[in-house]
C-alpha cells in the first residue's frame, strides 16, 4: 500500500500568532511524514489547528518554527513565486467552503488552475471534462454553482485541485458544509482517489471520514497526541458500516 | 471623498459666476476719475486702406455729432495714427492719439505718475506701462522718433491694455480678414507729433468723446450715429479680459463636475455594499424597497449638499484671487458677488451629480432580499462568457484583469470616463495653447498670463480629482477582489501576477479613456473657441499626454494593487 519513502515530511513545525501576552501557538512541533499514495486523516475539536497545520503543508502560510520537504525539496523557506509554482503542480487543495468562482461554470472553475499553469485552453479544457466524467459532473459542467448541490460542488471542487496532477492533494474538512448524502458521495470519491494511488492529507472531525484513511492522527492544541494505522483503510468492515462499498 | 469631490467641482463653478461682471465698478469708478465718455465716434475709421479726411470734412463731421440731441458736452475731434513703439528691444503696435495739454472737459486721462504731455514727450496708458515695463523719464522710440515717457495715466474712453482697439479703425490686413486681432497698446503725443507719425496723408482717424444729458441713452445715440461706440461696449471690451477666464472656469467646473460624477459612482457603490446589513435590518422592520431608497439617497444628497455649501464658500472666498483688473482701471473690483440664482444652479448641480451617481447602487440595495441582506452575502458578480473564453487565451495577468473587469463592468466604464474626462481637459487646454494670439509675446500680455495661470489651475484640478478617482478605484476593485485574488493564488497564481492583474484592471479601462479624450479635447476647445481653423497640439504633447496618463494609473493603482495581493491566501479565504 504504501512506500517507506516520504513525499511529504513535516519536522518541529510551528505557527504562532500574536505575540507577548497574546502569543497564540496554533501548530506546536509537529511531525509528520506522509508516504506515497497514503490516505492521512488529521482529527481534533474545533480550534486545534488542523486547519493551519494544512495551510502551513500546502504553502499558503509560512511556519514560524520547523522544516516542510516535499519530495525531498524544502518548502518552508521558498520564496513567494516558488509556493505559487508549487500550488500549481504538486499540491492540490479542496476546502470546507468549495471556494469555487460564482461567475465561472463548473467545467470553467476545473480548469482555471490549468491555465494558472500555462496549460493551453483546449488542454486545459479536455482535462478539465476528462475529470469532471470522473466525479460524475460530466452532465453538468455547463452549470453555475449556484445550481449546484453541495456535493455536486465539492466534487467539482476535487475535480479542480486534480487538473495539474498533483502529488499530493490536501483537503480540509471536505465534508464540513454537506449532508449525509453529499457526504458518502465525496467519501467515495475519495476512496477512489485512495485506490488510484493519490497521496492524500484529510482534515476532519468526521469519523466516517478518518474510516476511509490508512492513518489516523489526532490532534489537540496544535500538536499531535495519537496516532492510529487503520488496518486495510477503508477495505474493513467499518466502511460498510457507513455506507462505502468494502472489500 | 464624496464631500471633497462635490466640493472642488462646486468651488470651480463658483468662481466662474463670482467673475461676472466683476470688472463693472472698477471701470465705473475710473469714468468719474476722468470725465469718461458716454459715446465715443469716430470718423475715418472704418477697415480697409486708410482714407484721409480733410480739416473740413473733419469739423463737419463733428459739428454734426456735438450738435445732436442730448449732446451736453464733448471733447475733440482728436488725431489717431497707427505706429509702433520699442524699448529695450521690444517693438510693439500702438495707436497713438494727439491731445492737448489743456484739461479736456470730456475724457481727461488721469495722470498716476509723473506728467501730462509735453512737445518731445509721451504719455502712456497705464496697463500698457505695466506690460511693456517702463517708467516715467524712460526714453522711447515712436515711429522713428524717440520721445521722453512723460507720464502714465488711465482713461476710460478706450479699453486698456491688452484689448485689440480694433474698434476704432483697423488697418490690419489679418483684422479684416478676421484671422485674429493684434493687441495695440494706447499712447498719447501732442497733435502735431500724431502729425508727424501719419506723414503726409494725415492721421487715419479722429476721436470725438460726447457726454449725454442720459447716458442710458447711449445705445440709442450709436444706433443713429454709425462708427460710434457706447461706455457699456467699453466696459464690456474690459470684462472681455474677465470672460475668456469665465469661459475656461466654466468648462473646468463641469469636467470636474463629470469626474465627480465618475468618482461618486464608485464610492456609491461601495457604500451601499457596506450598508447591506443595514438595509437589511430596515426591510426586517417593515421597510419598503422604496422607503429603504430614499433613505440611502437622502444620506448622499445630505452629503451633496454640505458640500456644495462648502464648494459656494470656497468659491467666493478664492475668486478675488482671479478678480484684479490689471493695471488699466483705478479702483478695486470688491467682493466679488454671487447671485441667489448661481447659488441655486451649483446646489442643484451637486445634488444632481449625487443623485445620479447613487440612484443604481441604491435601487439595487433597496431589491436585494432581506435575508441576503442580513447575511451580508456578496452580490454575484455578472458572468460574461465571451470574456472568460477569451481571457483563457491571454497571459495569467491579463486573464485575471479581464475577469475582475468583468465582474464590475460599470466600474470599469466609470474608470474610462474618468480618465476621458480628464484628458479631453488637459488637451483642450494644451489646442488653447497652440492657438497662439497673434500679438507681441516678448512682452507680458496679461490676458494669456491669466490665462496661462487659469489654465494651469484647471489642469491641476483635474489631475488630483483624477488621480484620487483612479486611486480610490484601485483600492475598491483590490477590496472586492480579495477573495477572488486569495483564491487564485491558492490555486497556483504568484502575488506578482496577481497584483499585475489588479494594475491592469485600472489600466486596461484607462487606455481607451486616454484615447478617446484626445480627439475630444481638440473638439471641446474647437467649439468653445469658434474657430474657423482646427487647434491641434504639437504631437509630442499629444502623446506625451497619453503615456503620462497611462504611467500615472500604473503607478497610482501599483500600492493598492501590491497591499491587495500580499495578505495571506489562508488568512483571507477563512475572513471570506
Amino acid at each position: 500500500m504504501t512506500s517507506t519513502r516520504s513525499l511529504l515530511r513535516a519536522s518541529g513545525l510551528g505557527k504562532t500568532f500574536g505575540s507577548g501576552a497574546a502569543l497564540v501557538r496554533a501548530v506546536d512541533g509537529v511531525d509528520l511524514d506522509v508516504a506515497p499514495g497514503e490516505t492521512v486523516a488529521i482529527m481534533g475539536p474545533s480550534g486545534c489547528g488542523k486547519s493551519t497545520l494544512l495551510h502551513l503543508l500546502g504553502g499558503l502560510e509560512r511556519p514560524s518554527g520547523g522544516t516542510i520537504e516535499l519530495a525531498g525539496q524544502p518548502v518552508g523557506d521558498r520564496s513567494e513565486r516558488a509556493l505559487a509554482h508549487l500550488r500549481r503542480t504538486a499540491i492540490g487543495f479542496v476546502f470546507q467552503g468549495f471556494y469555487l468562482m460564482d461567475e465561472l461554470t463548473a467545467i470553467e472553475n476545473v480548469e482555471l488552475p490549468g491555465l494558472l499553469a500555462g496549460r493551453s485552453p483546449k488542454a486545459a479544457r479536455t482535462r478539465a471534462r476528462d475529470l469532471l466524467r470522473q466525479v460524475g459532473l460530466a452532465d453538468r459542467s455547463g452549470f453555475l454553482p449556484s445550481a449546484l448541490s453541495g456535493g455536486q460542488r465539492q466534487r467539482v471542487a476535487i475535480a479542480r485541485a486534480l487538473i495539474n496532477q498533483p502529488m499530493i492533494v490536501l483537503a480540509d474538512e471536505p465534508t464540513g458544509n454537506l449532508d449525509s448524502t453529499a457526504t458518502v458521495e465525496v467519501l467515495r470519491l475519495f476512496e477512489a482517489l485512495h485506490e488510484s494511488g493519490q497521496t492524500l492529507v484529510i482534515v476532519t472531525h468526521e469519523q466516517r471520514v478518518a474510516a476511509t484513511a490508512d492513518r489516523l492522527i489526532s490532534m489537540r492544541d496544535g500538536a499531535f497526541v495519537d496516532e492510529t494505522r487503520m488496518t486495510g483503510g477503508s477495505r474493513g468492515n467499518l466502511a460498510k458500516l457507513i455506507g462505502l462499498g468494502g472489500a | 471623498m464624496v464631500f471633497l469631490v462635490i466640493a472642488a467641482a462646486a468651488t470651480t463653478l463658483t468662481v466662474a459666476f463670482a467673475l461676472s461682471g466683476v470688472t463693472n465698478k472698477p471701470y465705473q469708478q475710473t469714468r468719474l476719475a476722468t470725465a469718461g465718455p458716454d459715446v465715443v465716434a469716430i470718423e475715418g475709421g472704418s477697415p480697409g486702406p486708410a482714407q484721409p479726411m480733410s480739416s473740413a470734412q473733419v469739423a463737419a463731421a463733428a459739428t454734426s455729432l456735438t450738435k445732436a440731441p442730448g449732446v451736453v458736452a464733448h471733447s475733440g475731434p482728436y488725431p489717431t495714427a497707427y505706429s509702433a513703439i520699442r524699448f529695450r528691444g521690444h517693438t510693439v503696435d500702438v495707436v497713438a492719439e494727439g491731445r492737448d495739454q489743456a484739461p479736456a472737459p470730456v475724457d481727461q486721462p488721469k495722470v498716476t505718475q509723473g506728467g501730462w504731455i509735453r512737445p518731445g514727450t509721451v504719455v502712456i496708458e497705464r496697463g500698457f506701462a505695466d506690460a511693456l515695463g517702463v517708467h516715467v523719464g524712460d526714453n522711447v522710440r515712436i515711429g522713428g522718433r524717440s520721445f521722453r515717457v512723460a507720464g502714465i495715466a488711465v482713461t476710460a474712453a478706450i479699453p486698456p491694455y491688452p484689448s485689440s482697439l480694433c474698434h476704432i479703425a483697423c488697418p490690419f490686413p489679418a483684422a479684416v480678414q478676421g484671422i485674429g486681432v493684434p493687441n495695440m497698446g494706447l499712447v498719447w503725443l501732442t497733435r502735431s507729433a500724431v502729425a508727424g507719425l501719419a506723414g503726409s496723408g494725415g492721421p487715419l482717424a479722429y476721436l470725438l468723446n460726447l457726454k449725454l444729458a442720459n447716458p442710458a441713452q447711449a445705445p440709442a445715440f450709436a444706433a443713429q450715429h454709425p462708427n460710434s461706440i457706447t461706455w457699456e461696449s467699453i466696459q464690456s471690451a474690459i470684462n472681455a479680459l474677465i470672460g475668456i477666464e469665465q469661459a475656461a472656469l466654466g468648462v473646468g467646473g463641469w469636467l470636474l463636475g463629470l469626474l465627480a460624477l465618475a468618482g461618486l459612482g464608485v464610492l456609491a457603490g461601495r457604500r451601499m455594499t457596506e450598508q447591506s446589513k443595514r438595509v437589511g435590518l430596515l426591510k426586517a422592520v417593515g421597510a419598503t424597497p422604496a422607503t429603504v431608497a430614499v433613505v440611502l439617497l437622502v444620506e448622499q444628497l445630505t452629503l451633496a449638499a454640505g458640500a456644495a455649501a462648502a464648494g459656494l464658500v470656497a468659491g467666493w472666498l478664492i475668486a478675488p484671487a482671479l478678480t484684479g483688473t490689471g493695471a488699466g482701471l483705478v479702483g478695486a473690483p470688491g467682493a466679488p458677488s454671487i447671485s441667489v440664482s448661481a447659488v441655486i444652479i451649483i446646489a442643484a448641480i451637486a445634488l444632481a451629480v449625487a443623485a445620479i451617481s447613487s440612484l443604481v447602487p441604491a435601487i439595487r440595495a433597496a431589491r436585494t432580499s432581506t435575508v441576503s441582506a442580513l447575511a451580508d452575502a456578496p452580490r454575484v458578480p455578472s458572468r460574461r462568457p465571451l470574456v472568460n473564453a477569451v481571457s483563457a487565451h491571454l497571459p495569467v495577468p491579463l486573464l485575471l484583469a479581464l475577469r475582475q473587469l468583468s465582474r464590475r463592468p460599470r466600474r470599469a466604464l466609470l474608470n474610462t470616463a474618468s480618465i476621458t474626462t480628464t484628458v479631453t481637459g488637459i488637451v483642450a487646454i494644451l489646442a488653447s495653447h497652440a492657438h497662439t494670439p497673434i500679438a507681441d509675446l516678448t512682452i507680458s500680455n496679461l490676458k494669456l498670463d491669466r490665462f496661462n495661470e487659469l489654465t494651469a489651475i484647471i489642469t491641476v484640478m483635474l489631475i488630483i480629482l483624477a488621480a484620487v478617482n483612479t486611486t480610490f478605484i484601485a483600492w475598491a476593485t483590490a477590496a472586492d477582489g480579495r477573495f477572488s485574488s486569495a483564491l487564485e493564488r491558492a490555486l497556483g497564481a504568484t502575488t506578482g501576477q496577481v497584483t499585475a492583474g489588479l494594475s491592469m484592471t485600472a489600466l486596461l479601462p484607462a487606455l481607451p479613456g486616454a484615447i478617446i479624450g484626445i480627439p475630444l479635447g481638440i473638439a471641446v476647445y474647437h467649439l468653445l473657441s469658434s474657430g474657423t481653423t482646427l487647434a491641434v497640439p504639437p504631437v509630442w504633447q499629444l502623446v506625451g499626454t497619453f503615456l503620462a496618463t497611462l504611467l500615472a494609473v500604473t503607478v497610482l493603482t501599483a500600492i493598492p494593487s501590491r497591499l491587495g495581493a500580499r495578505r495571506s491566501p489562508a488568512q483571507v479565504l477563512q475572513t471570506e
